[in-house]
Parts: C-alpha cells; sequence; structure tokens
C-alpha cells in the first residue's frame, strides 16, 4: 500500500526526520489560507497522487505571492496530471500539499529498500538528487551507495560512516547531520512494517542540514493487520475501483489493454494464461486470480468485474483444481450466467480435483455459449479463435 | 530415491488442530505422509486424527522425532512458528501459510539459517514426493511417480506442470513448490543441485516467475554445475510494469525482473525455455527421447 508525499511527511515528522513546514488542501480557498499561515516568502504547490514524476508533469510548481498561489492552485487542483508512472490516463489531482520553500544547497537521493537478494533491508544514497536513480544506476552506477542494514543488529555507526563518506561529505556536523537522519529513516521502516521509502529529492541546506524535500512511502501490505494507523492512510481514490471491488471477494485482478477475459485460480497459472493466449495471437484483458476458496458468489464477481470492460469479446476460464473444486466452479459458472448476462462465449477448461464431476454439471447445464477445452493450450486456442468471432 | 523427503520422513504439524492444518493433514495422511503429531499451544495431551498433539515443538520433537514441520499457524504468527521450529532441532520446515509479513519472515530465515534449518515457503503449496510422502496442499493424484524434478514459485503451474509430465508418461521425483513472496526458504539454487545428485531424476522442470532475480541467479548455477537437461517457463511475459501480480514478489519494478531478461539469461545457460506453460509436457518428452 502506497501513501502520499503528505502523509509520509507526516510520518517522518512523527520519527523526528527533517520536514519543510506544509499543509494540506482540497480547494484555492484553503490553498491560500494554507499559504498564509505558513508566511512564505515563497511556496511550492504540489499536487498529490500516488506517482512519481509530478515536477515533470507540471504538478509541482513554486509560487513568490498569494495571488500565484491561488493561480497555481486552481491550475493543479483538478488537472489530469500525466506521468510516466500513472500510464497515458493520467490521474485526476484531488488534493495539494502547499509547503514552506527551502533553501537549497545540493540535492541528494536517499532511499531505504528490501534487498530480495541480500535479504534484508538496503539504505541507497547518491549525489545525484532530483534525477530518476534508475538512470543513475544504468548511467553512473558509481555514483550510488548502497549500505546494507541487519535488522539483527540494527543501524550502527559504521553504516552511517559508510553512508557519509560514500556521499563524499567531509565536514563534521554534516556527516552527524546526515547520519542521524539515515538513522531515524531507518528505525521507522522498521517499526512501520515499511516495504520502501524514497526520497528525491534530499536536500542539504545553506546550514548543512538535510531536509526530506519528497517523500514517497510503500508498506507491507500483510503487515497492515498491525500497523493501524498506516492502514488509515489508505487512499482508495488513488487504487483502480475495479481491482478494489475484485479484492473485497478475496479475487486478485489486474486490469489490461486486450479482448480476452481471464479467470484462473493461482497467481502463476492466471499468468501463464495470459501468457499463452498472447503467444496464440490473442490478447488477455486482464489478470484474474480466483484464489484458493473460489465459490459460486466469487466466480459470479469475477464474471461481472471482466465483463464491466467493453473490449472483451470472450472469456477464458483455466481451472486446476488443488485445494478448489472443479465441481464448485462448474456450479459457480452456471450460477453466475444466471446473474450475470454473460453475453460473450465462455472457453471452461477445469482440470484437476473433481474434474469428471464438473464436466458432466456443464454438460447438462446446456448453456448457449459454453464452450469445453480438453486442456491449457486447447483451451486458449478455442478462446483465442472466440474473441475473432471464428 | 528423491529429494528431501521421502516415506520415512517423521512430520509433525504446526497449527494441526485448526481448519486448515486439519483439512491438510488429513490429504496428507491419506496419502502416506508420515504424520507423527501436531502443535497447538493448550491442546497438548490430546489426540487429533490418531495423532498426538504436544503444546510445544520442543516436546513434539523429543517424543517423536520428528524432523520436518509443516506450518499452518495464521499470518502473524508464522514467524515466531518457524522460529520455535529452528530452536526445537527441525531440519526442514514447510510454511504453508500466506500473507506472513515481510520483517517476520526476513528474521525468522535469518533464524533459521543460523541453525541449519532449510525452510520451504511461505505461502507455497509445499513438497511431494510422488506417492511416498506429501507435506503440503497440493492434489496428490496429480504427481505420478517417475524420473522428474520440478521446482516452481506457483502452486497451480506446479499441478499443470506435473500433469503435462505425467499425461506424457512420465512421472515426478518431487515436486518442490517454493513460493512467490520477496522472502522465501529454499529456492532453484539449493534444490538443482539436489535434482543433479539424485540419481533418480532424469530432468527438471523449472517455473519461475517476474519479480526479483532468482531466476538470474539459477541460470548461472545452470551452467556451472547442472548437467541434467532443464526445461523452464517463466510466467508473466504479458504482465504490465509496476504492478503485483497476485504474489507478493510478482512485480517488475523498473526494468528489472521481466520475463524476456530471465528467459534469455536461462537459454544462454542451455536450458529449454517454452514461451507458454502448455508446452512443458512436450517440451519434457523432447528432452528425454533424445
Amino acid at each position: 500500500m502506497n501513501i502520499h508525499e503528505y502523509q509520509a511527511k507526516q510520518v517522518f515528522a512523527k520519527y523526528d526526520v527533517p520536514v519543510p513546514k506544509g499543509i494540506m488542501v482540497e480547494s484555492v480557498k484553503d490553498a491560500v489560507e494554507a499559504a498564509k499561515e505558513l508566511g512564505g516568502p515563497v511556496w511550492v504547490v504540489k499536487a498529490q497522487i500516488h506517482a512519481g514524476g509530478r515536477g515533470l508533469g507540471g504538478g509541482v510548481k513554486l509560487a513568490k505571492t498569494l495571488e500565484e498561489v491561488e493561480a497555481l492552485a486552481d491550475e493543479i487542483l483538478g488537472m489530469t496530471l500525466v506521468t510516466h508512472q500513472t500510464g497515458p490516463e493520467g490521474k485526476l489531482v484531488q488534493k495539494l500539499y502547499i509547503e514552506d520553500g527551502a533553501d537549497i544547497q545540493s540535492e541528494l537521493y536517499l532511499s531505504v529498500v528490501l534487498d530480495r537478494k541480500l535479504e534484508m533491508p538496503l539504505i541507497m544514497a547518491s549525489t545525484e538528487g532530483g534525477m530518476n536513480i534508475e538512470d543513475v544506476a544504468e548511467k553512473t552506477p558509481e555514483l550510488i551507495v548502497t549500505v546494507p542494514v541487519d535488522p539483527s543488529i540494527g543501524f550502527q555507526g559504521f553504516h552511517g560512516r559508510e553512508l557519509a563518506f560514500g556521499l563524499g561529505i567531509t565536514d563534521k556536523a554534516e556527516q552527524k547531520n546526515i547520519i542521524t537522519f539515515a538513522q531515524k529513516l531507518f528505525k521507522l521502516y522498521m517499526e512501520l512494517d515499511a516495504e520502501m521509502i524514497e526520497i528525491n529529492p534530499l536536500v542539504k541546506t545553506g546550514k548543512g542540514e538535510f531536509i526530506a524535500l519528497d517523500g514517497k512511502m510503500g508498506f507491507d501490505n500483510s503487515a497492515l493487520g498491525r500497523q493501524p494507523e498506516i492502514a488509515a492512510m489508505r487512499d482508495l481514490t488513488e487504487e483502480d475501483p475495479d481491482e478494489v471491488e475484485a479484492a473485497k471477494y478475496g479475487l486478485s485482478y489486474v486490469a489490461l489493454d486486450g479482448e480476452i477475459g481471464c479467470m484462473v485460480n493461482g497467481a502463476g497459472l492466471a499468468m501463464g494464461t495470459m501468457d499463452t493466449i498472447n503467444h496464440m495471437g490473442g490478447t488477455p484483458a486482464n489478470f484474474l486470480d480466483v484464489g484458493g476458496s473460489a465459490n459460486a458468489e466469487t466466480v459470479a464477481k469475477g464474471f461481472e468485474i471482466i465483463l464491466k470492460n467493453p473490449k472483451v469479446k470472450a472469456i477464458f476460464v483455466n481451472i486446476f483444481g488443488g485445494i478448489v473444486r472443479c465441481d464448485r466452479i462448474a456450479n459457480g459458472i452456471i450460477e453466475a450466467t444466471k446473474i450475470t448476462d454473460v453475453n460473450v462465449p465462455v472457453i471452461v477448461r477445469l482440470d484437476g480435483t473433481n474434474a469428471p464431476e464438473a464436466a458432466e454439471i456443464l454438460k447438462n447445464a446446456n448453456i448457449d455459449n459454453l464452450i469445453v477445452g480438453d486442456d491449457l493450450g486447447d483451451g486458449a486456442a478455442k478462446a483465442v479463435a472466440a474473441a475473432k468471432g471464428e | 530415491m528423491s529429494i528431501l523427503v521421502n516415506k520415512d520422513s517423521k512430520v509433525i504439524v504446526q497449527g494441526f488442530t485448526g481448519k486448515e492444518g486439519t483439512f491438510h493433514a488429513e490429504q496428507c495422511i491419506a496419502y502416506g505422509t508420515n504424520i507423527v503429531g501436531g502443535v497447538t499451544p493448550n491442546k497438548g495431551g490430546q489426540t487429533h486424527l490418531d495423532k498426538p498433539v504436544f503444546n510445544t515443538v520442543n516436546e513434539a520433537v523429543k517424543t517423536t522425532g520428528a524432523t520436518v514441520s509443516m506450518i499452518f499457524v495464521p499470518p502473524a504468527f508464522v514467524g515466531d512458528a518457524v522460529m520455535e521450529a529452528a530452536e526445537a532441532g527441525i531440519e526442514l520446515a514447510v510454511i504453508i501459510t500466506e500473507g506472513a509479513p515481510v520483517k517476520d519472515m526476513q528474521a525468522a530465515k535469518a533464524y533459521a539459517t543460523k541453525h541449519g534449518m532449510m525452510t520451504i515457503g511461505p505461502n507455497c503449496p509445499g513438497i511431494i514426493t510422488a506417492e511416498e510422502c506429501k507435506i503440503g496442499i497440493m492434489p496428490g493424484m496429480v504427481f505420478k511417480k517417475g524420473n522428474v524434478g520440478l521446482i516452481s514459485k506457483s502452486g497451480t503451474l506446479t499441478y499443470e506442470g506435473a500433469n503435462q509430465v505425467c499425461n506424457e508418461g512420465y512421472g515426478i521425483t518431487t515436486a518442490v513448490g517454493i513460493g512467490g513472496d520477496p522472502i522465501i526458504g529454499l529456492s532453484y539454487k539449493q534444490i538443482l543441485p539436489m535434482f543433479e545428485a539424485d540419481p533418480e531424476t532424469k530432468a527438471i522442470v523449472m517455473i519461475g516467475e517476474i519479480g526479483g532475480d532468482l531466476e538470474i541467479q539459477a541460470a548461472k548455477l545452470i551452467k556451472e554445475q547442472i548437467t541434467k537437461p532443464v526445461v523452464a517457463f517463466i510466467a508473466g511475459q504479458t504482465a504490465p510494469k509496476g504492478k503485483t501480480m497476485g504474489h507478493a514478489g510478482a512485480i517488475v519494478s523498473g526494468s528489472a525482473g521481466t520475463a524476456k531478461e530471465k528467459m534469455e539469461a536461462l537459454e544462454a545457460a542451455g536450458v529449454k525455455v517454452v514461451v507458454s506453460p502448455a508446452e512443458i509436457g512436450k517440451a519434457i518428452k523432447e528432452v528425454l527421447s533424445k
């Protein structure tokens, strides 16, 4: 789960990680009030959406007068911001963060992520702040400092020294500042079950202090149960409504661009089904994992979500029953065709636990546009043909 | 022969008397797994599925001599359960539970490693040695005895792959579902050499997916150490960037962890890479009839 910049900065402030003063607003009027309260002399008006690259997309601008704050707030609020992370459809800006301008001497980069190879958190830093870190990693990897921190010993002095010297910081007061900054950040990363924290840019002020000018945080979904304060920060308007709806029924759904709706049990087989369709010349319309406890209701919900997409020309139900019993899925399909108007061909391939019973149930149901697939390859081929109207 | 487990392996179940634990332990016993007892705090002394229940893993190990544990406890208690097993001298913990916090798994795995305990999972179907020992939730009837070793991040693709291998007239030695979480126990790196060393295993099916770089590490290892033919499929060639595809670890971050990069690395290592899981069976037939 991701949170907004203004929320990340609230979290930082709670852990004493320095951030500029700022206020989140949802109207132009409040934006001006916030600017007055902050006092100026300069302000930054920032679009709050869950995507990087906001500045380049025109969602972050500097204001030198209250009139400019008003004009910029009016311009940015309600705009559809397109960045390299939003996709071409962009995201509607519903919240702004009005922030004090900072005294910037230099811009750095700092993040904490899980290193899957080392199986421990990794602090990454670079003197190339404000840039896309992947570009830096590709072109000038020597400018990135990486410091893995084993949680069983925690953040030690040597971690801090590696970081400070790695960044070429020679002033002793500045060294102390960056080390303290990173130490606090690591503490909150661990305590709050964060998945990643990224501060880009982290700025050094004229006084040699370090401030988080931006803040991006993601959390481990599996740990939200024990992080109620973080869970409460979830902004559902930032998420795909179909994905949210699907999740309520234990379905894992991701919309894609193609024409063949997929309903599959298991994430790996669901991806494998998409790949097979693609390989056979078709295009998958979605990823949908019905999970281990699929029943008539969840299958019906799956059909409903898939059919919301007007591009869908056929549906491929591909189930390899382990814990999921195929007869239950078969009944689910029959129920679903009663509840939902399934107006496209449905190709069904059921294998594994109770597959013969399931085949019998489907045969007896006599559903018009239902086609049986013998195995994965056969089912996918039939789905591709059906989507082409063959 | 087989790897890791066989009909003689003594297995206990942590979270034995819960709904999931009970259902799957029963299935495992029916398959032939030598389940010698289980652990549920405060139910020690009782009998469940005709097997003794213990309050602690320590007590269970001392009484039964168990060396393997199958873990079904709820996600929030997985870390604790794994460390308890390690402390009690269990040699292999198979963690079925889905949704364990990453931080807990990180600590638990580090602790297990320190104690010399191997782990499989979490969020996985488990391990099965065909017609001998099933420790997990896979449909046993799919796995017929044979000469193909199988390792997979995905549960249902494990069944799909095994089913195709068996439909071609071959069978399985051992199949291991390693799970698709960001932090997992045994992986390709440890299991591929076990299949290489197992005289009964003649070929290996390796199923991976987008995210992380375990498959890239595997490709390097295959090139250096594996002489047996390997057939591989990587799920997620059509997955969009930056989206988690069901498994917490199945995500393409930036340009890293794509199916393409993994498939190319494996191909370069001499692996027969198939573009669809529907071709696993045929590919095995091809490599084994050479």
